[in-house]
């Protein structure tokens, strides 16, 4: 029989679900050994029956559940929770729904900050005054799924990657076990290492020094050329089947989409070493905090205490 | 007796939104609004980041056309450098965005729209949706997935990541094109070109004739355009001059930079997603055929262009005009203006990669940081992107502005919602097909509310004026 899958998502940019698009054919075998009940980018099942005349949101049960993105409403946290009781197996899917990804940069600031900028400061728009009526009820900030409700699985990336959802839900239906690597993006990083930085640090305002054409493993290290790489903190996985990391391919440095190492990894900690280790000054970057977790804000990032 | 229906959530668009109808004890609509819920703070969290980081935080607005805000973000620094990418820098940009959009057009046409015309808006919802379609048209839809699948494989060759990608910096691409890259991309170009050139044909014959009432009839609006044209008039999709078209024809054109001058941002209190509007041609007024209301996006652009500059593309068009005038007004037109633009970025793709400077290894400048201005638009598949930058000495953003595809047809969607369900909602009485053709409105504009949603939202809001069997208003719907 058919496994049972839903998909919810939050506070998202719509990458993940593309992504999953993105397996290609394969996605067509398996979809034939999974039944979709629920995926609003794709199927119309509605929350309320589908002529709207129920008073509860209901997800039907489902084997597996995916929630991308992560929690700023109050309904978003009622629905992770339905989905929670639903779903035999949970899915946190990307690094938005894993540790809040780029949108928990905004927990650096407060709503407040954030409505004045949008309604009073724009340049095109006409001060009329906040909208104020029916605002839906907020988080005070944004939340991973993990913190709101017991996540089986997380996915990391923004946005993950066709392999690791394919495989992820290819192990799910065969009943293996899956596991995320405990590498770091560095780990997978072909580029030469003599762990001593030439230059310090610069902005990206200036190429890496490559050779085109010529293979990765012929470059030196984006870091030890002096410019920010994310990669010694950063979990590895996002080249897929074929290694390299995404970004090292396009001749740029790691952003640290994947998140931290592991759940207990500190990244600010582990790249304050790194830097440290080849010579470089972690001081000459302005906003650490938001550079060291710039997809891990949920939980790690919060607004600066009034001054 | 009075009950309230909660159409949630609005399905097989990209992002957050739900209906709700409140019907009285007759059974009439009393209450009507279409809501998005999802929040961010872009503008807000990115004050006081070097700006050279846009274009690697911007296009997580949106992972469905990440290119749009990669480039828009791009163009904005170049343009608060004061520098010009090299000619292999901006080709290498534009042939990306030309994938993307084929990507995305294809991704609209037959995962997210389709199944409505495949299947039918009637259909049980369990089989109207891609899995249907799939069953329906097996061979049609393999080959579909193959090449949009092919598109994303042709964007990690030219720049590592489909998705959320960094190769578009300031001043130009951080990877020049391989001449063995290019001859590998030319013949999945080629495949692109052949998917293009079929779904036209079938929509032509199988699609557009069966649903010709439905296209005459759902979510019918007038109202002025806005769009991207080269120096000589023709569509452009990376760069150009903004054109801004009202309703009867005439039109406005203006460099990036002055588009402050042309439109305005109304905000309602029943609304976090503001409503922009042609502010030269009059106020804003939430009306059909209001002076200063105009939309963006497929159809919006195939209607400002003087002529596309691509053979297979110039001749669909005339094709189109021939049949609906221009400016062409009829709301699901939306989706054969998309498969013209199919065709032209096949087309585009294709002229890119035979052009010379595409390999050229100098694809960059580099750049200094100074205070300054800078303003960088595209035309996302959704609309006319904005991405307004102002820095300080040292480069870091001090302020921003973003007007993002979507957001310039709220006002629309909310006219186009009010009059599909004026149109098919009677006396109280409604089925599942009723209420997703309603829903078919909206997916014709293809809004993607994560986009909309960037700033800090609670929701988008339509308001729907309701009105009796003689015409008299019964109530104005607002949240």
């Amino acid at each position: 029989m058919a496994a049972r899958l839903a998909e919810e998502w939050f506070t998202i940019c719509g990458g993940c679900e593309v992504t999953i698009l993105d397996i290609g054919e394969p996605l067509l075998d398996l979809l034939e050994k999974v039944q979709i009940v629920h995926m609003p980018v794709l199927m119309d099942h509605k929350l309320f029956g589908q002529t709207g005349e129920k008073t509860e949101m209901e997800i039907p049960e489902a084997d597996v559940g995916l929630i991308s993105g992560g929690i700023r409403t109050e309904e978003h946290k009622l629905l992770a929770q339905e989905m929670r009781r639903k779903c035999k197996t949970l899915i946190a899917l990307g690094s938005c729904a894993c540790y809040g990804g780029i949108p928990a940069l905004a927990n650096l600031y407060t709503t407040e900050e954030l409505l004045t900028k949008v309604y009073r400061e724009s340049v095109t728009t006409d001060k009329n005054g906040f909208p104020h009526e029916e605002i839906p009820a907020l988080t005070d900030r944004v939340y991973s799924i993990g913190e709101v409700v017991k996540v089986d699985m997380s996915l990391p990336g923004c946005p993950t990657t066709p392999d690791m959802v394919a495989g992820a839900l290819t192990a799910l239906l065969e009943g293996r076990p899956f596991t995320l690597s405990t590498k770091s993006v560095c780990d997978e990083c072909p580029t030469i290492r003599e762990k001593k930085a030439t230059s310090t640090l610069r902005r990206r305002l200036e190429p890496v020094a490559f050779t085109p054409g010529a293979p990765l493993n012929q470059m030196r290290c984006f870091m030890e050329q002096g410019f920010l790489c994310n990669g010694p903190a950063t979990r590895s996985g996002c080249g897929g089947s074929e290694g390299t990391p995404r970004c090292i391919r396009a001749y740029m440095p790691c952003e640290g989409c994947f998140g931290p190492i592991s759940e207990k990894a500190n990244p600010m900690v582990d790249m304050m070493g790194a830097l440290s280790t080849i010579g470089l000054d972690p001081k000459q970057i302005p906003d650490r905090a938001a550079t060291f977790n710039r997809f891990s804000g949920a939980g790690r990032l919060r607004p600066a205490p009034k001054r | 007796m009075a009950k309230t229906l909660v159409i949630q959530p609005v399905t097989r668009i990209e992002g957050h939104a739900k209906i709700t109808i409140q019907l009285d004890d007759a059974g009439n609509v009393n209450l009507a609004r279409v809501n998005v819920i999802e929040l961010r703070g872009f503008e807000r969290f990115c004050m006081g980041r070097p700006v050279e980081d846009m274009p690697r935080i911007t296009p997580r607005i949106c992972g469905v056309c990440p290119w749009s805000h990669h480039l828009a973000a791009a163009k904005a620094c170049d343009a608060v450098f004061g520098v010009e990418p090299p000619p292999a820098g901006a080709k290498l940009r534009e042939l990306c965005n030309s994938i993307a959009y084929m990507e995305e057009h294809i991704l609209h046409f037959y995962f997210l729209a389709g199944a409505d015309f495949l299947l039918g808006p009637d259909a049980d919802y369990s089989v109207r949706n891609v899995i249907g379609v799939l069953q329906a048209a097996p061979e049609v839809a393999r080959r579909v997935v193959r090449v949009r699948h092919m598109c994303a494989k042709m964007l990690e060759i030219i720049a590592g990541k489909a998705i959320h990608p960094q190769a578009a910096v300031p001043g130009g691409f951080s990877k020049p094109l391989a001449k063995d890259e290019r001859a590998h991309l030319r013949i999945m170009a080629d495949e692109a070109l052949e998917l293009a050139k079929f779904s036209i044909a079938f929509a032509k014959e199988n699609v557009f004739p069966k649903y010709l009432d439905v296209v005459k009839s759902l979510g019918v609006i007038t109202s002025g355009f806005i769009g991207t044209v080269k120096e000589n008039g023709a569509l452009n999709l990376y760069d150009g001059k903004l054109r801004l078209m009202a309703s009867d024809g005439t039109f406005d054109d203006f460099p990036y930079d002055r588009y402050t001058e042309f439109i305005g941002e109304h905000i309602e209190p029943w609304s976090y997603l503001k409503f922009p509007y042609a502010k030269k041609r009059g106020g804003f007024s939430l009306e059909d055929n209001a002076p200063g209301l105009y939309r963006a996006n497929t159809l919006a652009r195939i209607n400002v262009c003087d002529f596309i500059d691509t053979p297979l593309a110039q001749a669909e068009l005339e094709e189109f005009r021939r049949n609906f005038g221009r400016p062409a007004q009829l709301t699901l037109l939306y989706h054969w203006a998309r498969l013209i633009e199919l065709l032209y970025n096949a087309e585009n793709a294709i002229r890119l990669l035979d052009d010379p400077d595409i390999t050229s290894l100098e694809t960059r400048v580099k750049v200094t940081p100074r205070a300054a201005r800078g303003v960088g638009c595209t035309e996302a598949p959704r609309g006319t992107l904005i991405h307004d930058y102002e820095t300080d000495a040292d480069g870091m953003i001090t302020n921003m502005n973003l007007i993002v595809g979507t957001t310039h047809n709220n006002a629309p969607i909310n006219l186009s919602v009010t009059q599909a369900a004026k149109s098919l909602i009677h006396d109280g009485k409604y089925d599942q097909g009723v209420l997703n053709t309603v829903e078919m409105a909206i997916r014709a504009y293809d809004p993607c509310l994560s986009c909309a949603t960037h700033r800090l939202d609670g929701k988008m809001s339509v308001r729907l004026d309701i009105f009796d069997a003689n015409g008299s208003l019964l109530d104005s719907l607002a949240n």
